[in-house]
């Protein structure tokens, strides 16, 4: 518990700025705590336990300063600015909604601050938006389609239909879903699709629009409680019987454990079994995890953890507060995650932490993933030449 | 054939929920005139209870009785909010009471986190009704059929207690006319009461029912409260059939416009509702509303600033333009988005207190402000060039909003002014190609010396102190006291040759102008425009400052927009429960100051000078 308190401390800035033996390096976090409080606690207590870790292992220690965004590209922007300009930490991390994120790190461009954005999945943060200031650690968008129409590609599945929430997430992983699909099997057909507003899905309606146009499989990209709706209303109405479903996120436990003994069987997603992961790197990352706050971590602890993990890396690697030096520092940096060991590429700024991709089922009445595997992000990512086209020159 | 029968049974369901939501907000609105904000809140507190009393209760029955008593306890939650909050706002301006069930549905976001957690929960299946029945070839879930029989059954037991009880009698001479009723010696306060309570009743059901096929969790209250007042002004204020048919109406053309435009459901029911009122300006079965009597007047006549309170409001100004030599660059940019949005709530209440209008899509400017200064940019105009082009980009969406909206009055009016602004951010979501979705446009950085905190803020400082003054001079103008005239007494007005059409059309350009050029100066704070500019947040923002600074002053908004502003960034900091702070404070705030802040200090000042 020990850490818990003194990362409590730190949060409330209590520790203040009094010179010590050696001044401690300030990180400014920003994330949806309010708006999202179901992955952002996790995230939280992740990034906490890291940071408990790092200062423990001695070096010059590290505060964190961490804000609420509300889930609002402006109320980040002001809470960047607050970190950067009244407490002037070292560099910016977090944020998990992709308009977040890019506001931020346009921000870390203006400013020329270093920002490690931690989650937010949108291909435009390292490539057409991309910037130098800015490092990525999450598997973005296409990685994720990517690997999933991989799986996608070996079913026997001609007619697809597709399911996705009306904005620029939904849109774009169907999008690299359907043009990766395509490389693969030209045979495929699109026959329906379905663009509810996120978070107001009206079930029914569009699972019976679905079911209308006889597709072999569905292509699922809603998540939350969305997804609870459709599983329910589809399970109801028979829609998944016979037919596959390939679903993005849903293995992750922010959304597979509230479904319970109603979660959805043999769909193949990606997401997260902190279960039945056997590598000596997780097992100790979740001893640390379920001994520091008594219960498992979900996705959003390993992303908190990992991002903790990989700033600390990269401070002491760097040497300085400089943000030359960090990026510089940054680039080709390797660090150990809870899925393996890491690197945050030159060229993209983007980290080759990867997904784990398996079929979910029910067990003891509780959702999870079966015969999964984990898909290193590095065999997923554009090459130079692509990413040279993609993003602009530094 | 059998697949559009099959849909259609299956939007009837959707159309079951829906009604059972909105018309309780009919009710309430219809007796009360307060739009009840928190409706959504008391809805998402049905589904929470729902779901921790079907945990405890055990059995088929136990199920059961636990969603009834999930509703019931919401309506004792509700008749209690009423009794200590509600009752004493009942004499404040018009809308008061908006802002305070807005408290309370702040609150509620986080205290239902606190009580129940962050995950989404996921409650049992509705006991005998888990399964699906085969009909014209699809499976439809029996609980679908059960909700498509409820629907019609609440309309009519509420039929019943509207026409075959005493209560009901009372509740319809009161929606009819609220001071006879009083006069005939019939209690209000706890009619009042009886029927929010009613109407909170009917929220928490409509949530409560939601437990077999949703996942509760703390953003249900914003996903239905819209689409419910939507509903609610398509079918007629008042009116509880219209709310069915209404229901029916908006449920069925989803269910079927999916079919042909799948992204459709994002801005149908503002669509629906956006020509209803063009075609019939009081809903389906609304009646137009009697001339409203004399009750929302100021306390005091208007005065332009005397040379006292001129100097002062002078030295204000000059005091704030110091700013820049005491505080930092990150308190300067806090200062300068508190000034600009004290020039978009200004903006509004030029339109409410003045004009008249109140407007719930207020954001369509300030957004449209917004884009048109990135547009702008992307063209390659520099700066100077951009904020005024924001602006008329707003105040040409404001002449077509405006052209519209003037043939309307009242709620009717301010929903179609959301039905705009909704229109307007769908669009900007939708048109990647133009918009970037809500990717936003980035890199809209001011160089130079607006490039400066200290810059920026001084240049915001000084528009709002431009906007304020040519505010104010309007409203003090022959045109503004030809505005105040078709605002106290519409008839008279165009009695003496005012043409009260085109003055208020010429209020919301004005208006939509001076809104659109503090958008026009957030996009070039925040270097990038995202469609939340034009979202319904932003407009109940604005709405909250200005009652919060008083609806029957000439300026007070800049007094709510500087309380609201700095409270809200100052929480957010300092917090993770800043909403539940933000709305207990404002719940605080509504009663301590029922005619606003700058309202009720000003009766005071008056009130000691008299003496």
């Amino acid at each position: 518990m020990r850490h818990l308190r003194l990362a409590a401390l730190l949060i409330l800035g209590l520790a203040g700025h009094q010179a010590q033996a050696q001044e401690p390096i300030l990180i400014g976090e920003i994330n949806s705590y309010s708006t999202l409080p179901a992955f952002t606690e996790p995230y939280r207590k992740g990034w906490q336990l890291a940071l408990g870790e790092v200062n423990a292992a001695g070096g010059r220690p590290i505060e964190v300063v961490s804000r609420d965004d509300g889930g609002k590209p402006a109320q980040a922007l002001t809470a960047a600015n607050e970190l950067v300009a009244r407490e002037g930490v070292a560099l910016l991390m977090g944020t998990f909604f992709s308009n977040v994120g890019l506001a931020v790190a346009d921000y870390a461009k203006r400013r020329n601050v270093f920002f490690l954005a931690a989650e937010p999945l949108t291909d435009a943060i390292t490539l057409s938006q991309g910037n130098p200031e800015t490092f990525r650690l999450r598997p973005s968008n296409s990685m994720q389609a990517a690997m999933l129409a991989e799986e996608a590609a070996k079913l026997p599945a001609k007619r697809w239909a597709s399911i996705a929430p009306n904005y620029e997430y939904g849109q774009s992983a169907v999008a690299v879903f359907k043009q990766i699909l395509v490389e693969k099997r030209p045979d495929v057909e699109w026959v329906a699709a379905q663009w509810p507003p996120q978070g107001k899905l009206d079930a029914g309606p569009v699972i019976q629009a679905i079911a209308a146009a006889k597709p072999e499989a569905i292509l699922n990209v809603t998540f939350g409680a969305d997804l609870a709706k459709l599983v329910r209303e589809g399970e109801t109405r028979g829609l998944f019987e016979g037919r596959s479903v390939v679903s993005f996120l849903t293995g992750e436990p922010e959304y597979l454990e509230p479904l319970g003994d109603e979660a959805p069987e043999g769909w193949i997603v990606t997401g997260y079994p902190w279960y039945a992961i056997d590598t000596p790197a997780h097992e100790a990352f979740l001893e640390a995890y379920e001994k520091a706050y008594g219960e498992h971590p979900k996705l959003g602890s390993v992303v908190g953890y990992t991002t903790m993990k990989a700033a600390a890396a990269i401070l002491a690697r760097a040497g300085s507060t400089d943000t030359g030096a960090l990026i510089k520092a940054a680039e080709g940096i390797g660090v150990d995650s809870p899925f393996g060991p890491i690197v945050f590429r030159a060229v993209d700024h983007q980290s080759t932490l990867g997904a784990f991709v398996g079929r979910t089922a029910i067990k003891d009445g509780n959702g999870v993933m079966v015969d999964f595997a984990y898909r290193d992000g590095a065999d997923y990512l554009p090459d130079e030449a692509e990413v040279k086209e993609l993003r602009p020159a530094d | 054939m059998d697949f559009y029968a099959a849909q259609f049974l299956t939007g009837l369901a959707s159309a079951a929920s829906l009604f059972l939501v909105a018309s309780g907000l009919s009710l309430i609105f219809g007796v009360t005139r307060i739009v009840n904000f928190a409706h959504g809140a008391f809805y998402m507190a049905g589904a929470y209870l729902a779901y921790t009393l079907t945990e405890r209760l055990s059995g088929p029955f136990g199920y059961w009785v636990g969603l009834v008593l999930a509703a019931l306890l919401t309506a004792g939650i509700g008749a209690l909010v009423e009794v200590l909050l509600l009752r004493r706002v009942y004499k404040a301006p018009e809308l008061f009471q908006l802002l305070a069930t807005f408290g309370v549905t702040l609150m509620a976001e986080d205290l239902v986190v606190l009580v129940w957690g962050p995950d989404d929960l996921i409650g049992g299946r509705a006991p005998g009704l888990e399964g699906g029945v085969l009909l014209f070839g699809q499976r439809i879930p029996a609980y679908d059929l059960f909700l498509i029989a409820l629907g019609p059954a609440v309309l009519g037991a509420l039929w019943l207690i509207l026409h075959r009880t005493r209560f009901g009698v009372l509740v319809r001479a009161a929606t009819e006319d609220r001071e006879m009723v009083a006069a005939l010696g019939v209690d209000q306060k706890w009619l009042f009461t009886g029927v929010f309570a009613l109407g909170v009743f009917l929220a928490g059901l409509g949530g409560a029912l939601q437990l077999p096929r949703d996942a509760v969790n703390h953003a249900m209250d914003l996903s239905v409260i819209v689409e419910a007042f939507v509903v609610v002004v398509i079918g007629g204020l008042g009116s509880v059939l219209g709310a069915f048919v209404a229901a029916v109406l908006v449920a069925e053309l989803n269910a079927f416009g999916i079919l042909i435009l799948p992204g459709v459901s994002l801005v149908l029911a503002f669509l629906v509702m956006a020509a209803v009122l063009v075609v019939r300006p009081h809903g389906l079965f609304g009646r137009e509303e009697p001339a409203p009597r004399a009750v929302g007047l100021p306390a005091r006549l208007w005065r332009p600033l005397g040379r006292t309170a001129g100097t002062l409001a002078l030295l204000a100004v000059a005091a704030c333009a110091l700013l820049p030599l005491v505080a930092g660059p990150y308190a300067l940019a806090v200062a300068a988005e508190i000034a600009l949005f004290a020039l978009f709530a200004l903006s509004l209440q030029f339109l409410m207190s003045v004009g008249g209008l109140v407007s719930f899509g207020h954001a369509a400017f300030f957004g449209l402000g917004a884009y048109g200064a990135a547009f702008a940019v992307q063209a390659g105009l520099p700066m100077p060039a951009a904020l005024p082009a924001g602006a008329l980009l707003a105040a040409l969406g404001a002449v077509a909003a405006g052209w519209f909206a003037v043939r309307l009055s009242g709620v009717y009016l301010a929903m179609l002014t959301l039905a705009f602004a909704q229109i307007l951010w769908s669009t900007a979501f939708q048109w990647v190609a133009l918009t970037g979705g809500d990717n936003g446009i980035l890199g809209l950085w001011p160089s130079g010396l607006a490039g400066t905190p200290a810059g920026f803020y001084l240049l915001t400082l000084a528009l709002l102190a431009a906007g304020l003054v040519a505010l104010r001079r309007l409203a003090f103008a022959p045109y503004g006291y030809a505005l105040r005239a078709a605002r106290d007494a519409p008839a008279r007005a165009a009695a003496v040759g005012i043409d009260v059409g085109r003055i208020r059309w010429m209020a919301f350009v004005a208006a939509g102008a001076a809104a659109g050029l503090a958008g026009a100066l957030f996009a070039f704070l925040k270097g990038s425009v995202f469609p939340d500019t034009l979202a319904i947040p932003l407009s109940i923002d604005a709405l909250v400052m200005v009652l919060l600074g008083g609806v029957g002053t000439v300026s007070g908004a800049l007094i709510g927009a500087v309380a609201y502003k700095s409270a809200a960034v100052w929480l957010m900091r300092e917090t993770d429960l800043s909403k539940l702070v933000l709305g207990a404070l404002i719940v605080v705030l509504v009663v301590a100051f029922p005619r606003g802040i700058a309202g009720t200090l000003a009766d005071l000042f008056a009130r000691r000078r008299r003496a």
